[in-house]
């Protein structure tokens, strides 16, 4: 290890996450996500919850259940399917609404190209990340959802920072940045117009290593891409990429075998691997406390365009 | 692990933005590529130092003007306690942002500049701070590199600040004297400084009681939902969800449902790691009670005796929040309480209080954008309130305008904590 590495561990600590007392700010975080997402249930009429299959809304939706268990969940997991979605998403994403009985609703991105809804992409690895938006705000319109959760943290990016839990979006879908209503104690407003919808965000002031420890303490379910596994990837800016139909060498540059994780988990052609051989949850904390680069920076090819690269996305009516 | 939600508050250049990127580099949670973003955009925005409040600073507008709008949340930790910090905007244009950023935090950091000493706005944001019930606050002593670390001038600074501290009634107020940009104080202790005595800033917040007093407390358990599985295994099955506000709930305690006044006994609460006896803030839980009373989304469980008081009429501090309109007589809103909403008039608007003189001015006729003040509210149904000296969650409340649907106003029950004066002649 090295000192900086040890500097690090040497400040943050590595909890023992069987001890109730050393993860009180977990159950302190998880209280204030179960209490949003009461509020939301109750004095929304059509709530429903953004799941990617990543692990924030993995640990969202686990809240969501523990929140208004023993009745079932009373809306529906929306999923958008961007076409390049990893398929240990996909598979995952269906075996936990097999799992939990969930309706799901999918806005896919492949159909809106096919029906012209938005205009076909000039190549197959074109990146979906923007074209997702306007399938994300047709499946929300068509589906009536006034009130739709998703697992943004603002540990995130410096945009993400500054959103409020309870975030208005107008009836184009868009993020007013520089009017948000004041929010105050834990007293959320949820009124909105006509054709309004809220975004909320229950995870907003959970950190990547308190996701992980979570995740670790309550031992949850996460696709298998997110732990140490061999991996055919090819390197492109700096960022491991993953070999698939979607995703090929442009310039020739080789293709590898290496042992690698995802730290996030969104399309193939814009996420990136890290090399590690951290398979369990704890092996992943280990790493995390001693990483010095930003989940975002690490892994998302998206948000290095510009400097304010995602609040742009943001305010078009992204997640 | 714990956690300490903190508010930081400081005029521009008061080094506010230094001392946050200091904290969170030094305690590790500002990684590489972040910092080398912000070095090169510093280059790009101002030349040549590297300006740490591009870090704080996220939206696009903040960085082109250089000042904080908005209030950012950022995330520190050391191994015994997380930290939440609001950074709010320190200009007077700005109040309600941090009126928002301030509502959460346990804590309050006020930045002063060594040099200027206690300007308006330190005033300011301390009384803001002691309004919203914040009593802890430690005042940053910055810049002192650039007076030769000199132990008069903070002292100077200190004595002119302490008056007001006790004006505010403020009984927890630490003084520290640092240099953010050169990290004297912040982390580690300052070799420039030996004639202070004290803890630098982190080890002052991680020493600093968490949550402290709430389980003493009487109960209230504000209904949020009530869980209703329609599967046969439940077939009369009926939770109350809610999060514990104050107070201790236990199995087998006798409970008054207000406003209904019914009582029942707890039967069984589940936490979300499990079934527990007992549950106390801010744990999230569903309850079990023995009897069949109908209760529902906006009462609250309470104590059978030293209950809230049941108000349709009530005296408030308000900060007034909304560009657009103004606060005035006979106004009407609908105000959220806990978990219950009702309308709500003005009728009254007793003083607007100038923040900087401590005084209220009774001839007032309106509260504009940012003013606070004291006013009498009649709301339409009857809300089970404490004041907010007292309980900050049953003594908060919102107004909300049912025309554009904005949040108003914040608003705390009662009087405040200190007294405004009069102003003479
Ligand atoms: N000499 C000195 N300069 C400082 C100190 N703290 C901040 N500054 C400088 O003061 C200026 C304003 O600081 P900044 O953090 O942006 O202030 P903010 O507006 O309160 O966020 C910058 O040029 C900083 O480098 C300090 O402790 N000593």
């Amino acid at each position: 290890m090295t000192t900086t590495e040890l500097e690090r561990l040497d400040v943050q600590g590595l909890v023992d996450l069987d001890d109730s007392s050393e993860s009180w700010h977990l159950r302190a975080l998880e209280a204030e996500a179960i209490h949003i997402i009461r509020e939301v249930v109750a004095e929304f009429d059509r709530p429903g919850l953004l799941f990617s299959g990543g692990k924030d809304s993995a640990v969202l939706l686990h809240l969501a259940v523990k929140a208004l268990r023993p009745a079932n969940l009373p809306f529906p997991v929306v999923h958008i399917d961007t076409g390049h979605n990893f398929p240990e998403a996909i598979a995952f994403r269906d075996r936990v609404v097999e799992r939990l009985g969930l309706d799901l609703v999918v806005g896919s991105v492949d159909e809106a190209i096919a029906s012209g809804f938005i205009p076909t992409p000039p190549s197959p690895s074109y990146s979906r990340n923007r074209m997702q938006t306007p399938v994300l705000l047709e499946t929300i319109r068509r589906g009536k959802f006034t009130a739709v959760f998703g697992g943004a943290r603002r540990d995130e990016e410096r945009s993400r920072a500054k959103e409020r839990v309870y975030s208005v979006r107008d009836e184009f879908g868009q993020w007013d940045p520089r009017n948000q209503r004041p929010e105050l104690w834990d007293l959320y407003n949820g009124s909105i117009g006509f054709g309004q919808h809220m975004r909320v965000f229950p995870l907003s002031n959970w950190t990547e290593l308190d996701i992980w420890r979570y995740i670790a303490e309550e031992n949850i379910d996460l696709p298998e891409i997110y732990y140490a596994h061999q991996r055919e990837v090819f390197e492109q800016d700096g960022m491991l990429m993953a070999l698939s139909p979607v995703m090929q060498p442009q310039r020739g540059e080789p293709v590898v075998v290496r042992s690698v994780r995802f730290r996030t988990v969104g399309d193939m052609t814009s996420t990136a691997a890290v090399e590690s051989d951290a398979a369990t949850p704890e092996a992943v904390i280990a790493e995390t406390l001693t990483t010095r680069i930003s989940e975002r920076g690490a892994t998302r090819a998206d948000d290095r365009t510009a400097e304010a690269a995602m609040e742009d996305r943001k305010r078009e009516g992204y997640f | 692990m714990d956690l300490l939600r903190i508010a930081t508050a400081g005029s521009v250049d008061d080094g506010k933005s230094t001392l946050i990127g200091r904290l969170l580099y030094d305690s590790k949670a500002l990684d590489d590529d972040v910092l080398l973003a912000v070095e090169d955009a510093s280059r790009r925005h101002h030349g040549d130092y590297v300006n740490l409040a591009l870090v704080t600073d996220g939206l696009r507008a903040e960085r082109e003007q250089g000042v904080t709008i908005d209030v950012a949340y950022r995330y520190f930790s050391t191994p015994n306690r997380k930290f939440i910090l609001a950074d709010t905007p320190g200009h007077v244009q700005y109040t309600r942002n941090m009126v928002t950023g301030a509502s959460t935090a346990e804590a309050v950091l006020i930045m002063i500049d060594v040099r200027n000493g206690v300007v308006e706005q330190s005033r300011r944001h301390a009384v803001i701070a002691s309004l919203l019930g914040i009593d802890r606050m430690v005042v940053c002593v910055n810049k002192m590199d650039l007076v030769g670390y000199d132990e008069g001038a903070y002292e100077a600074v200190r004595s002119s600040f302490i008056p007001l501290m006790r004006r505010l009634d403020v009984d927890d107020a630490t003084f520290i004297p640092m240099s953010a940009l050169n990290g004297d104080n912040v982390v580690e202790p300052s070799a420039n400084m030996p004639w202070y005595k004290g803890d630098p800033l982190l080890a002052h917040l991680e020493s600093l009681p968490a949550r402290e007093g709430l389980d003493s407390l009487p109960l209230r358990m504000p209904v949020q939902y009530v869980v209703r599985p329609h599967r046969e295994e439940y077939h009369d099955y009926r939770g109350y969800a809610g999060s514990v506000a104050s107070g201790v709930l236990r199995v087998g305690q006798r409970v008054r449902i207000m406003p209904s006044g019914a009582e029942s006994v707890i039967t069984a609460i589940e936490a979300p790691w499990g079934a527990v006896d007992e549950a106390r803030s801010p744990d999230a839980v569903t309850v079990q009670i023995a009897d069949d009373i109908d209760v529902t989304r906006g009462e609250m469980l309470c104590e059978a005796d030293g209950g809230p008081s049941m108000a349709q009429e009530f005296d408030a501090v308000v900060c007034w929040m909304d560009e657009r309109t103004a606060l005035r007589p006979g106004s009407v809103y609908r105000i959220k309480h806990t978990t219950r909403s009702a309308k709500a008039v003005v009728t009254d608007l007793v003083s607007l209080f100038s923040i900087t003189s401590l005084t209220g001015e009774p001839d007032a006729d309106m509260l504009s954008l940012n003013e606070i003040g004291q006013v009498k509210l009649r709301v339409s149904a009857p809300l089970a309130i404490d004041d907010y000296t007292s309980n900050r969650v049953t003594g908060s409340f919102i107004l909300i305008d049912e025309g554009t649907n904005s949040t108003v106003a914040a608003g705390m029950i009662g009087e405040p904590g200190f007294a405004f004066s009069v102003p003479a002649g």
